[in-house]
């Protein structure tokens, strides 16, 4: 018994001939506000030096903070807490210092969308089309609706088969060679270029209707190739991580198959399933490029994605930007507005995707 | 209810793999059998094969008959879902459904068939199901709680419970105690004793003082080595097979003196 714990702890390099009180003693520890007082001291340090040669700009100055702050501190921490606390330190600072940075273009975007589009989100924006509009004024809505109404029959379109799909694969095909080229379709699926979706569902409607053609449903069409796989990946991995044993209790109780599914597997993943498709849907929503093949733009309200060209945001902001009139300002202003009323839909669905997820979620006590 | 089981010449494969060979045993209505044997000698696997558990893993098949009062539970035109709602099966490690509360869990098997039932009748049918586990007094008061709330030994009871409110002939289980703490173990098997006046009961146990306190008849399987097929090395009363079996074998193992 001895034998085989000693084999699993780790061995520390310690020596053991010293006694136990002073290996485990307390070497000295640096004061809670050390960490501060180190990097302010790193900023006017390097603030001086960069005033002193005239060559003072932001992005150095933070960059060489950064390095004098982790050097300094690991050099003051080794003195005094000794070497793992000092390494501890480093890769403290190298983490925080990684996030910040990939923060910063999230940040600056959101930022950005915020203030270039704030100026025209406003009433006017959300109930007006662009029919008739020449500068100033004007509206959204109809990109709005549009959006909604493509985005919707998408969805109607790849959740079913997506679902189904991925309950193939876990439920019934796993190890047949049919299961196995769909999840190899699958991943060459993922990886197709939005345009790709876009100009196959242009071709396929142009066969029926002839080339030039534009249809809203042509869009959701193109949206849900970009989709269905999506779908399909999250789905799949829901289902795959409901233990066996659930299913083995219910087929144990004389449960046929396909109860089993619809009643204790689908139930038991349902929170991760609906976050997984609302998040495929955020992905799909601002997709620009097979919308501008497939759908083209309009100035007006069209409600019938059966019938012609219907407007949509990105499709809208694209063209607001690309082929402004004149005065340019006011289609400017509309572009960012159009961008930041798609940033609020999608962090309203990832919102809604994490409130399933708890509304949904087992719950243990 | 309690009926009989008999195995005749039954061979159990995972794909090409033969785990089980030649198994011939004949359980008694309204007893309590136990399978004995080391790991891996297939005890799990010869269990699942008489509630037709054994064929939802892929590959997994089986030669030979297993009859339930006379009836081949393989032969042609038998449902497997039918044979496992005349046999229930209590797993090793308690699986409540997490989505449900203790009640539905209970009614799992009427629930998930949608079996209609009125609330009067339901609500007897958890009350008897839940004092037939010994769970009753303890949960009585949050029966609408998730079951995963509870304790691993009151879970196992609730998996008890819901096996055997869908009114079975036949109880398998295998290894229910082996997650839990002497108190509940000594409940569960004080439950066994009880459940053995109305169903006939096959446990699998790694416990020789359980076998010994619970059940009437003992199996004892082994194998040979690795690779080879476990067999059915003798079958016989408890008190046979823990004082005087006839094989060699059988002797090392029950006295300890094995491997
Ligand atoms: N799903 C499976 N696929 C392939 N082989 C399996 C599978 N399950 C079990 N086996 C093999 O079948 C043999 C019997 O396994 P089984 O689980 O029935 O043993 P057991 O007697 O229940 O052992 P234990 O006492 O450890 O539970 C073993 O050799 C095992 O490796
Ligand atoms: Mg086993």
């Amino acid at each position: 018994m001895s034998i085989e714990t000693d084999k699993t702890t780790p061995q520390h390099d310690v020596d053991v001939a010293t006694p136990l009180e002073s290996r485990i003693a307390r070497k000295g520890q640096l004061p809670r506000w050390g960490t501060a007082a180190a990097l302010a001291g790193a900023a006017v340090i390097i603030g001086g030096a960069l005033a002193a040669t005239g060559a003072f700009s932001i992005g150095l100055f933070v960059f060489l903070t950064v390095v004098l702050f982790a050097v300094g501190l690991y050099a003051i921490s080794r003195a005094v807490e000794g070497g793992r606390k000092a390494a501890d330190r480093v890769v403290t600072i190298v983490v925080t210092s990684a996030f910040l940075l990939a923060l910063i273009p999230l940040i600056s975007v959101v930022w950005t969308v915020l203030s270039n589009g704030v100026a025209r989100f406003d009433a006017e924006f959300f109930s007006s089309s662009m029919r008739g509009v020449v500068g100033e004024g004007g509206g959204g809505y109809h990109a709005i609706m549009g959006t909604l109404i493509i985005t919707a029959l998408a969805a109607a379109m790849s959740i079913p088969v997506g679902l189904l799909t991925a309950v193939y694969l876990v439920e019934y095909g796993v190890g047949t060679r049919l299961a196995r080229s769909i999840t190899f379709f699958v991943d060459v699926m993922t990886g197709i270029p939005s345009i790709v979706a876009g100009l196959f569902a242009y071709a396929l409607f142009a066969l029926f209707a002839g080339p030039g053609v534009r249809l809203g449903f042509a869009g959701a069409v193109a949206l849900s190739v970009l989709m269905i796989p999506v779908v399909v990946r999250a789905t799949e991995e829901m289902l795959k991580i409901v233990p066996n044993e659930l299913r083995e209790a219910a087929f144990a109780l004389g449960v046929p198959k396909w109860r089993t599914i619809l009643k204790v597997v689908i139930p038991t993943s349902i929170a991760g399933i609906a976050s997984g498709i609302t998040l495929a849907i955020a992905r799909v929503i601002g997709e620009t490029a097979p919308l501008l093949i497939a759908v083209g733009i309009t100035t007006g309200l069209n409600f019938n994605p059966f019938d012609g060209r219907q407007a949509t945001l990105p499709v809208f902001a694209y063209y607001s930007y690309a082929a402004p009139g004149v005065p340019r300002d006011p289609y400017v202003d509309r572009a960012w507005t159009a961008a930041l009323v798609l940033i609020v839909i999608v962090m309203v669905l990832n919102l809604a995707a994490r409130l399933i997820a708890r509304l949904f979620a087992p719950k243990n006590r | 209810m309690g009926k009989a089981i008999e195995a005749i010449d039954l061979d159990i494969y995972y794909g090409s793999f033969l785990a089980v060979q030649g198994v011939n045993m004949t359980i008694r209505p309204k007893t309590v059998t136990a399978l004995i044997g080391p790991s891996g000698c297939g005890k799990s696997t010869y269990l699942r094969s008489i509630n037709r558990m054994h064929e939802v893993i892929p590959g997994a098949r089986v030669e030979g008959s297993i009859e339930l009062d006379g009836t081949d539970l393989y032969g042609a035109g038998v449902d497997p879902v039918g044979v496992r709602r005349q046999i229930g099966m209590v797993f090793q490690r308690p699986n409540p459904f997490p989505t449900m509360s203790i009640y539905d869990n209970v009614i799992a098997g009427q629930r998930l068939n949608n079996k209609r039932m009125r609330k009067d009748a339901t609500d007897d049918l958890v009350e008897r199901s839940l004092r037939g586990a010994n769970l009753w007094n303890e949960v009585k008061d949050r029966l609408e709680k998730p079951g995963s709330g509870l304790s691993g030994g009151q879970q196992q009871r609730l998996c008890i419970a819901r096996a055997i409110a869908v009114q079975p002939d036949v109880l398998l289980m295998d290894e229910p105690c082996s997650a839990l703490d002497p108190i509940s173990t000594l409940a569960i098997e004080d439950l066994i004793n009880e459940l053995k006046m109305d169903y006939t009961i096959v446990i699998v146990t790694h416990n020789m003082q359980q076998a010994a306190r619970v059940s009437d008849y003992t199996g004892f399987f082994n194998i040979e080595g690795t690779g080879k097929p476990g067999k059915l090395v003798e079958m016989d009363e408890t008190k046979k097979i823990f004082s005087q079996p006839t094989q060699k074998a059988t002797e090392d193992y029950v006295s300890g003196r094995f491997g």
